[in-house]
């Protein structure tokens, strides 16, 4: 009985992994020589700032005042172990504003953001309108990438201050619940020997979760194929991505920032 | 000074009243082993309509690409207002683009932006000489030509596949093009409809002047809207020039195709 050749594809994923930073390299390439040639896409830039950041508001504010309530109860329950409740607003403040809020805001970002920015690109690249951009003789990389980094960079560490702001406030909310405390009270503890670096530094470094969501994002958009499929799996590995490399990045500023301000 | 100077010699470089307007020279062009295009070469001047005919996947939307600078062939040339499209800097690329307009297969619309907004993109991005109200103005009175006054703030997911033709080719004629590229203008249409395409870009062509490239699928029109007709067979084009010579032809291709097709 004669049988048909089968036909074996082996894909690398060493060469899946170098090729995929290649195409990232070039990318960034692009969109940084897009970014320093006039005119800027201002009317674009403040769309996205509002859709990145005036709209992923309310869920980083409810992911912020959960981090607040779900720490002071925590931390509450150990402190009084070891005799030290007087440090719980001290804890929740270095908790909520140095790492909490940051990675919270970052993962949150990148959940809603990424995904938007993925599923809006790619889907822009599978109906051609990236095409006919650029047959219209617009930059493509300058009017759908560069702004939505720029406000990628912009929103982060503001979405982040809102975070903290909120944390701390449902901080005090839930201690004060269980053992009344004034707000005056409770932030000068807080903040009681903290210096303006403690907090510039963490809330500042989502700048750089901004990047990696916004350029994440847009990179897995912009060469996405084929129909809805290739769409929603855009949308997905720009989740995926930028959140394991704002991990990562986490990790890296982390000890960069312990070292820079020691 | 000499960036003056290289500013004014680009531009120079972009001759519209260059004839041919366009001419493809030895053009190959292959995706992996799938070889599309294998040696297509032809001249359209100002005021002439080719129209491009072939069976789904020989290569005529690719054809449309390499003319407008999305795709680069392996082989041969395009040359576009006497500027060889290969070899064209960025600020050129876009100077020839601008001279040019493209009615994509599915109109491509963006489908964040109004009717209006679709049609004004061009505009926007490429004659800040304008005001917003002569902007508007030319605007309403492009919609009026492709017969869609009326509906300048419906967005492109609320009107129907004809009126989105209609849109994408306002939006190919904002800029006053030399060159009109139309990929599949009356694909997914009804008789009607498409004879309503018909008329419309032969109404256009009278009145512009342009050198117009059309890629169908469609005998009917082909024959009503072209000039010379080119018919592509595995990469080739079989046979180019009227529809009259294209019925007299004894080649076995263009009789089963145009049998087939009638």
């Amino acid at each position: 009985m004669a049988t048909s050749p089968s036909i074996q594809v082996r894909v690398n994923p060493v060469s899946v992994m170098l090729e995929w930073f290649g195409e990232l390299g070039i990318f960034v390439k692009q969109v940084l020589k897009a970014a320093f040639s006039l005119p800027f896409e201002m009317s674009e830039f403040v769309r996205q700032l509002d859709e990145v950041g005036a709209r992923s508001l309310p869920l980083v504010a409810l992911a912020g005042s959960a981090i607040g309530v779900v720490l002071a109860l925590e931390a509450r329950y150990s402190l009084v172990r070891f005799g030290a409740k007087s440090l719980l607003p001290t804890t929740i403040v270095f908790a909520v504003v140095t790492e909490m809020s940051p990675i919270i805001t970052g993962l949150v970002v990148s959940g809603r953001v990424g995904a938007g920015i993925g599923a809006e690109l790619a889907a822009m690249k599978v109906t051609e309108q990236i095409d006919a951009i650029e047959a219209s003789a617009v930059d493509p990389y300058k009017l759908l990438a560069v702004t939505r980094i720029a406000a990628c960079i912009i929103a982060l560490p503001l979405l982040t201050l809102a975070a903290s702001f909120c944390g701390v406030m449902m901080g005090w909310v839930t201690a004060t619940i269980t053992e009344p405390i004034s707000l005056v009270h409770f932030v000068n503890s807080g903040f009681n020997g903290a210096q303006f670096k403690d907090f510039l530094a963490p809330t500042f470094k989502t700048g750089v979760y901004g990047m990696i969501i916004g350029t994440i994002a847009c990179f897995q958009g912009m060469r996405a194929k084929g129909g809805a499929e290739g769409v929603g799996s855009a949308a997905t590995t720009s989740v995926v991505l930028s959140s394991l490399f704002v991990i990562l990045a986490d990790v890296v500023l982390v000890k960069l920032i312990i070292l820079i301000f020691p | 000074m000499q960036a003056k100077i290289d500013k004014v010699g680009k531009e120079n470089a972009i001759d519209k009243d260059a004839n041919p307007a366009i001419a493809i020279v030895d053009v190959h062009k292959s995706f992996g082993a799938q070889k599309v295009l294998d040696g297509v070469s032809f001249n359209i001047n100002r005021g002439e309509t080719l129209g491009v005919l072939g069976r789904s996947g020989t290569g005529k939307s690719v054809l449309l690409r390499i003319i407008v600078g999305l795709q680069i062939p392996d082989e041969g040339s395009a040359t576009i207002l006497g500027q060889n499209m290969e070899e064209a800097t960025p600020d050129q690329l876009r100077a020839v683009r601008t001279k040019m307009g493209f009615l994509f297969q599915h109109a491509a619309l963006y489908d964040s932006l109004t009717v209006e907004e679709n049609v004004a993109f061009p505009l926007v991005h490429h004659r800040s000489d304008i005001s917003k109200s002569e902007m508007r103005d030319r605007v309403e009175a492009l919609l009026k030509e492709v017969g869609l006054e009326g509906h300048m703030n419906k967005m492109p997911s609320n009107i129907s596949g004809g009126m989105q033709k209609r849109v994408g080719l306002a939006r190919a004629l904002a800029l006053d093009p030399v060159i009109l590229m139309l990929d599949e203008p009356t694909a997914g249409l009804d008789p009607i409809g498409s004879g309503e395409i018909d008329e419309l870009i032969l109404k256009l062509q009278q009145e512009h002047q342009m050198a117009s490239i059309v890629v169908t699928h469609d005998l009917i029109s082909a024959k009503n809207i072209s000039t010379r007709i080119a018919l592509l067979n595995k990469g080739k084009i079989v046979i180019e020039g009227t529809f009259a010579d294209l019925q007299e032809s004894k080649e076995p291709f263009v009789t089963e195709f145009l049998h087939r097709e009638s």
